[in-house]
């Protein structure tokens, strides 16, 4: 902008010959007008795109939301689409406790391994362990569920269960081993937890790499180790960024549907312990697309699913995103 | 002293910890890599990757996986086509003509949310659409479908691209009198090596995500044909061999389930390649 009225100010002084200062002609003048006008428009696209998709599920999901109350929806326990029953209790209960097991598995050593990464390493060894990072995220949901079916199924099954069984499950029921299989929440926890994790690391290095230098290097001088700079680092300025980080991963895990649905055995009920088999609501609507047609609502119940899967991961993202944003601009200004 | 020395060890504690960590998250995706070649090899063959699926295929007869090979690359390539022609005018004009910073950090959230969404949510969503058009599980809804998953990643890593032209580039551009249509082109220009590095992004993206093509394309046996027809692909292909209860056919899964790998490592290491490549003629 600035630049094209400083080149009028060069015509109207006449210091430069006046070719230089010249108007666009009229075809590059159309040209310009037409390139606004339509990048522009794309840009109104991303934003109906977002609101649409939500507009969507919501209209889809009308029917059911008429018919029964939220808190029926929410918090019934049955689920018997044929005779008119439609409780999503167990099914967010199986979504949330799946991605807490993954959580749980995953965030410590993510978070350490981001720190790692942006503290302790030199540039050239960080150039080198990003690809690592980079392939992880890059290998598709199937593959992962497959690698659980074929690794951790068994793994579970033969050597974790049993062992939990004879130990721990005997005075805590959490970790009683409920079911021979393997397949329950505790694998696909794990395999979710691996998926997660290259995403919380990149989030938590960005945002601990984010603060000022100058308060590593006060640190530093003041005599403090490398571990006491990244403690006080972390408490003082990279807490909200790390916290965006566990959210962010969460919401990535809370979506996750095929690698999810491939191991932990989809059985909707209530889960009591670790190794219990449950009904994540991704896995619900991927399940039942076929047979939806039909029963009455059953469609309209399976988006009302998807919509309360979207409305959790963009209220999560969008808070978690904003408070990133926030960070980074507040370290970089 | 013993002070210094607890320092110290601590210090040493975490360090390890880090280390152990990383070190941790390297041997698990070693020893994803390890189960999915063991696994995948013995099953492989050249039948399997030559021919589409023939009669009783999924109780262990004759062919392979060809259909899905070939609808997996249809998909990924058409939706990151769509896609790129949403994604580019985008990032530039928020490059551009964007002078108002809410605009630019309102676009830049949408896409960060289009990220986040899950690909059963689009694939619940393009089935509405669908419903909603008349239209039926078929090729072209499978890559609409595909084209919102890949659209986000696509933008915002051309967005990180095109942030790090220099900011002089720009003045010298306008400077020279050129409209901010030329000044797009002169960006485009800058950063047609993180371009391909997106668009490889997004293909790899495009051709592992199953959940949004698990309604809209459907799945069929036959080599695709028409954009209106339903199409196989590599995930599902995958996911469907292994829920049948024959051995012969789960080690089918397996070996799809390499070719599948193989295709998104390539994909990966041509990014990771083209970056440096084409970076060579780009002004710093």
């Amino acid at each position: 902008m600035e630049a094209i009225r400083d080149t009028t100010l060069v015509r109207r002084t006449g210091v430069l010959p006046r070719r230089s200062g010249r108007r666009p002609s009229l075809r590059r003048a159309t040209l310009d007008w037409a390139a606004h006008r339509f990048s522009a428009s794309t840009a109104v696209v991303v934003a109906v795109l977002v609101i649409g998709i939500g507009a969507a599920l919501l209209a889809r999901s009308r029917p059911l939301l008429d018919v029964y109350s939220l808190r029926e929806l929410l918090l019934g326990q049955v689920w018997l689409p044929s005779q008119g029953l439609f409780g999503f209790a167990p099914f967010i209960a199986g979504s949330l406790v799946v991605t807490a097991v993954a959580m749980a598995i995953s965030v410590v050593p993510a978070i350490l391994s981001g720190i790692y990464l942006a503290e302790y390493v030199t540039a050239r060894t960080r150039t080198a362990l990003k690809p690592v990072i980079d392939l992880l995220v890059g290998i598709p949901s199937v593959v992962y569920g497959l690698w659980g079916v074929l690794f951790i199924v068994p793994l579970v099954r033969d050597h974790l269960g049993p062992w939990a069984d004879r130990t721990l499950g005997q005075s805590i029921p959490v970790f009683s081993r409920s079911n021979p299989s393997g397949y329950g929440l505790l694998a696909a926890g794990f395999v979710l937890a691996v998926m997660v994790f290259p995403l919380i690391v990149a989030v938590t290095e960005e945002v601990m790499r984010s603060v000022h230098r100058e308060m590593r290097e006060t640190l530093l001088s003041l005599g403090a180790t490398r571990w006491e700079t990244t403690k006080t680092i972390v408490r003082h300025a990279g807490l909200p960024g790390i916290l965006a980080a566990i959210v962010l991963g969460f919401s990535r895990a809370f979506g996750e549907t095929l690698a999810v649905m491939m191991t932990v055995g989809n059985v909707a009920r209530m889960p009591r312990s670790i190794f219990d088999p449950a009904y994540p609501l991704p896995a619900l609507i991927a399940n039942n697309y076929g047979e939806m047609m039909s029963i009455p609502l059953y469609e309209s119940a399976l988006m009302s699913a998807a919509l309360l899967l979207l409305v959790v991961v963009v209220v999560f993202n969008a808070g978690a995103r904003l408070a990133v944003e926030r960070l980074v601009r507040k370290g970089a200004a | 002293m013993s002070r210094r020395r607890r320092r110290k060890a601590e210090e040493q504690f975490f360090t390890w910890l880090m280390r152990f960590s990383l070190l941790g998250a390297a041997c698990v995706l070693g020893l994803i890599l390890f189960t999915i070649f063991w696994r995948g090899l013995d099953a492989l063959s050249w039948e399997m990757i030559s021919q589409a699926p023939q009669g009783g295929f999924y109780l262990g007869k004759g062919g392979g996986i060809l259909n899905a090979i070939v609808g997996s690359l249809y998909l990924g390539a058409g939706a990151t086509l769509l896609a790129l022609c949403i994604a580019v005018p985008v990032v530039l004009y928020l490059h551009t003509y964007a002078a108002d910073p809410r605009i630019r950090s309102g676009v830049r959230l949408a896409l960060d949310i289009m990220w986040g969404i899950p690909s059963i949510v689009y694939g619940a969503f393009g089935f509405s659409l669908m419903v909603f058009l008349g239209l039926r599980a078929s090729l072209l809804a499978g890559i609409i479908t595909l084209a919102l998953v890949v659209l986000p990643i696509l933008a915002r890593t051309l967005d990180e691209v095109v942030e790090m032209t220099p900011r002089q580039l720009r003045e010298v551009t306008l400077a020279l009198g050129a409209t901010r249509f030329e000044w797009m082109g002169v960006l485009l220009r800058q950063s047609i090596p993180g371009l391909v590095t997106a668009i490889l992004l997004a293909f790899g993206r495009g051709i592992g995500d199953a959940a949004s093509v698990l309604f809209t394309a459907g799945y069929t046996d036959n080599m695709p044909q028409s954009l209106l027809r339903p199409v196989a692909s590599l995930p599902l292909a995958v996911f469907f061999q292994l829920s049948t209860p024959f051995p012969e056919v789960q080690a089918r899964a397996y070996a799809s389930a390499l070719v599948l790998t193989v295709l998104i490592l390539v994909i990966s290491l041509l990014a990771h390649l083209s970056m440096a490549r084409l970076g060579r003629h780009v002004i710093r």
